[in-house]
Parts: C-alpha cells; structure tokens; sequence
C-alpha cells in the first residue's frame, strides 16, 4: 500500500506508561497502514494496548515515539476531524438528545437553522426522532449509544474512531447495532478503526482485522476479510477465520494469563 | 387509595402527641407557664399573627392591613436577613469554589486558609461582628453569610473535581475550547453538588438568624421568642418556634422542587 492511499498512517509507534515506578511498554513498533474508506478491527485480548492505540489516533496521548499521521498530517492533540464512540455511555446527562447530538456543531459555530435540519436528518437516519427531548437516563443502552454515533456523524469527521462500543450491550441489540455502523459506513463512505475484542464482531464488521499482542502491544497478525457482506456468521468460511483467528487470540491470552500469574507470585 | 392512606399515616403520630400534650395541660399535670396547652398555642399564634389595628382605609389599603401583624412583620424580617445572607455568603463561595475545583493553583491557594477558618462556627464571630457592623441587620446578615458560604464551597469545589473524565474527553474529541468546557460541561455536571451545598447552605442561614437576632436584632422570629421569654410568655415561645419550623419548612420544600426541576436529567433524583 503507498502512502498517497493511506488515510491514517501509523509509523513506528511506541507507548510507553510509568505505573508505580515501573516502565510499562504499552505499545512496540506499530505500523499500520489505513486506507481511506476502510473499516479495521483492532482485536486482542484486554492489556493488548488496543485501545491506547486508538486513544493515541485520536489525540488524547500521543505516543512516546513514532508518527501517526492523517492526511499527512501528525496528530498532535484530539480534533473534530476524528469523532470517537466512546466505551461507557459518555452522553451528556443533562442536555437531551437532540441537545446532545447538536453540540459539536454548536462548537463549530454553524448557523441555528443548518444545526436545525442536520440534528433532524441524523436522528432519522438513527431511527431517534421519537426521542429528541428524552434525556440519556431515560434511554436504554443501545439507544444511547445511537445518540453516540449520531453526536459524532454530525462533525462529519471522514474518520470514525470506536472504543469497544457495544462492549455492554445484549447480543440482539449488539447484532442491530452492527448492521446499523455497517449500513452508515456504506452511505457515508468513512474510515473506520474499531476496537473490539470479540472475535465475531470484528469478522462480521471489518474489511481488515488487526490482531495485536499481550504487552508490548506489537501487530501480530493482519487479516483480509474478503467475505461477501452482509456476512452469514454461521458460514464454513466465517467459522475458518474464526477458528484461525481463535487460535491466535488465545495463545496472547495465555500470555497475558502467565503474565498475571507472575504478577500474584511477586505480589 | 394508598395515597390517602400513606397521608393518614403521617398524621397519626403528631395528632396522638398534640392529644397526649393538651390531655397533660387538661389535667393539670403541669404548669401552664412553663407548658401551655396546644389550644392555647394556637391562640396566641392566630393573635401574633392578626394585624394589631382594627381596618382603617385611611392608613392604607386591605391588603396592606392584612399583613400588618406582628409576625408577619417579624417573618418577612428574618426571611430578608436569610435571603440576603443566603444570597451574599453563597453569591462569593460560588465562584471561588468553581475557581478552586478548576485550577490546582487556585485549590493550593486558598484551600489551606479555608481549612482553618472553615471550623470556626458563625456563632463564634458574634462579638467581632458587632465590633465591627454594630446593632441591626448588618451584623445579623455577616453571621448568615459566613453561615452559607462554607457549604456552597465545599460542595461546588468537591463536584468541579469530581466531574467525570469521560466528558472532558468527549468535549475535546468534539473540539470544546476551554470555555466552552468550561460553561457546557463542568458546570452543568457539577450543578447537582452545588444543589446540595445550597440547601445546607440555606440550613445554616436558618440556625444563624435565629441566632443572630437574638443578639443583634430587636425585631424577627429569633428576638420575639426571646422577648416572650422575658414575659414568660411560654406559648408565644412556642408559636414563634413552630413559625420558624414552618418557614424553613417551606424553604426547603421550596429548595427542592426548584432542584427537582432543575435536574431532571438527573438519574439520583428519580426516587426522590
């Protein structure tokens, strides 16, 4: 893949955390390539750095060494231009979901009536019009984060950053969700890194899935999935990636398992 | 059905004291002076409340007539002393506490004066406030406010610092200047703590006036009740002190519904 393609360039990135007087190396060496218009899955075990991968695309710590670039340009603190969905529920309690979904365009300072007409056009396309003045306490787990993608689609960032962002749901609305990012991305034509740690999910979403390693997080595995969508999950070819990529899931679980063994004995 | 009934529950203890008290008075099983019956109660309270003056239109309209008793004069005294107090202590510790919670060089400050002058009871500057306001309502309204600012910034401190971090993050990803974090953000998820702080606040305003016009005031519920004393006019004693009851009752139910409304969004309030 050439440069002039890739829309999020990652080059040479390391993470490195202080934690408790010791060095923990997050993240070792990442590269990774992301083409515009592509939909990546980072998959691993949890203390893979996964998400401290996406943390650092999205601005919020910028690694202790390394590029990453989009459109060329390094990344040097969070930006509009790269909407996140967050993991936990992170609407705002107190503005309503309409207040909610209208918020970064308020920031932007786009006019009342053009904030007006997108606001209304995202929450049909999400299926919220019902639920404009609610607020987020009175919504269930999955409507929420509709609100999440809503308040993000509204940036119209080319680049869409998701931090496990069904992690909480049941599995119907889960499978609901997922044909709704699915369908979004089609129509919108966006980037997408999306970090999950479920095997299926990432099968079922991505173009490419990611896998990465127990500490150091490094790239362990880089997987086309060139499965016609919308894709059957009880298909022969699925359950082959599935069952492949089962096996390289679970040898970093074992490592992260030994890691925390060793940790309890010099406890 | 169940409401009426819940109602009727939460009446029955206070209507068996009231018979059990007007039954020991009845009987003579104490000394009136000392524990006046509730029905005697309840006249002195309807004559320390009815205008003094018989209706003359030439002093001035009805409605002015109606609210010339004395205690109403002497509550409408104590709520203004409440409300200004309320208003000056809370109206400086809101600010500084969202300065506080918000910039550690402002929380290293001032944190270590207010910790030691924040046990110190309003109570105790008493003899200072009168050295320095006098007699009447300057020294009365000092105490209030010492009394309201101390709660209004712990609590407004204690919910800047413990906005969640989420939604700063999530302000940053959507592009939030500092201000607009600031004002969209922080305060708005801080807004339930500096709730609770003004209704302690408002609390402690209560105790002080009462206090203060004890000492510095010659009118309001506080000196009335302590001027009954020196007749020994225990009933009158005793409808002050449930005026005073009522009107921070009110106050309070007030407070409330105001914050109830306020923070609607809010998942704490659901029950209450």
């Amino acid at each position: 893949m050439n440069d002039a393609a890739s829309h999020i360039s990652i080059r040479g990135v390391d993470k490195v955390f202080a934690s408790g007087g010791q060095e923990v190396h997050a993240l070792q060496a990442i590269d990774l390539e992301i083409a515009r218009g592509e939909f990546v899955c980072l998959l691993g075990p949890s203390g893979c750095g996964k998400s401290t991968l996406l943390n650092a695309v999205a601005g919020f710590s910028l690694p202790t060494a390394g590029v990453i670039t989009v459109d060329g340009t390094t990344i040097v603190s969070p930006g509009p231009d790269r909407g996140m969905v967050f993991q936990e529920y992170a609407l705002f309690p107190w503005m309503t979901v309409e207040q909610n979904v209208a918020f970064g365009l308020q920031i932007k300072g786009t006019a009342k009536a053009a904030i007006e007409a997108k606001v209304s056009e995202l929450l049909l396309m999400l299926n919220l019009q019902d639920f404009r003045k609610r607020y987020p306490k009175d919504l269930s787990g999955g409507m929420r984060q509709r609100v999440a993608i809503a308040r993000v689609l509204a940036l119209d960032s080319p680049i869409m950053l998701m931090d496990e962002p069904f992690g909480a749901l049941d599995a119907l609305t889960r499978r609901n969700l997922q044909d709704e990012v699915l369908r979004l991305w089609m129509e919108l034509k966006k980037t997408v890194l999306f970090v999950t740690h479920s095997i299926e999910e990432a099968l079922y979403l991505a173009d490419r899935t990611v896998v990465m390693t127990y500490r150091p997080g490094t790239l362990k595995r880089d997987i086309q999935v060139d499965l016609p969508r919308p894709r059957d999950v009880a298909s022969p070819e699925f359950n082959l990636l599935k069952k492949e990529l089962s096996q390289l899931l679970m040898e970093e679980q074992s490592r992260h398992n030994q890691a925390e063994f060793r940790g309890a004995a010099v406890d | 059905m169940n409401r009426y009934r819940h109602a009727a529950s939460g009446v029955l203890v206070p209507l068996a004291a009231l018979a059990c008290w007007q039954l020991l008075s009845v009987m003579g099983w104490v000394n009136a002076t000392i524990l006046p019956s509730p029905v005697q109660v309840l006249i002195k309270w309807w004559a320390y409340l009815r205008p003094l003056e018989v209706f003359d239109p030439s002093q001035g309209s009805y409605l002015k007539w109606c609210f010339s008793g004395e205690l109403i004069h002497d509550a409408l005294g104590s709520l203004y002393r409440v409300l200004l107090g309320f208003g000056i202590g809370g109206g400086l510790a809101l600010p500084l506490g969202l300065a506080m919670g918000y910039s550690r060089v402002a929380y290293g400050l001032f944190n270590p004066l207010i910790q030691v002058l924040r046990p110190i009871p309003p109570i105790a500057y008493i003899p200072l406030s009168i050295l320095w306001f006098g007699l009447g309502n300057p020294p009365a309204v000092f105490l209030i406010s010492i009394g309201a600012f101390f709660p209004v910034l712990m609590n407004t401190v204690a919910g800047v610092q413990n906005v969640d971090s989420i939604y700063l993050r999530v302000g940053r990803n959507l592009g939030a200047s500092k201000l607009t974090q600031f004002t969209r953000i922080i305060l708005p998820a801080a807004t339930p703590y500096i709730f609770t702080g003004a209704r302690i606040a408002m609390g402690t305003a209560f105790i002080v006036v009462i206090v203060s016009e004890m000492i510095a005031v010659n009118n309001g519920l506080g000196y009335r009740i302590l001027e009954a004393r020196e007749y020994l006019w225990s009933d009158k004693i005793i409808a002050g002190m449930f005026t005073i009851g009522l009107l921070g009752l009110g106050i309070d139910t007030l407070m409330s519904r105001l914050s109830t409304y306020l923070l609607k969004w809010h998942r704490g309030l659901e029950q209450g």
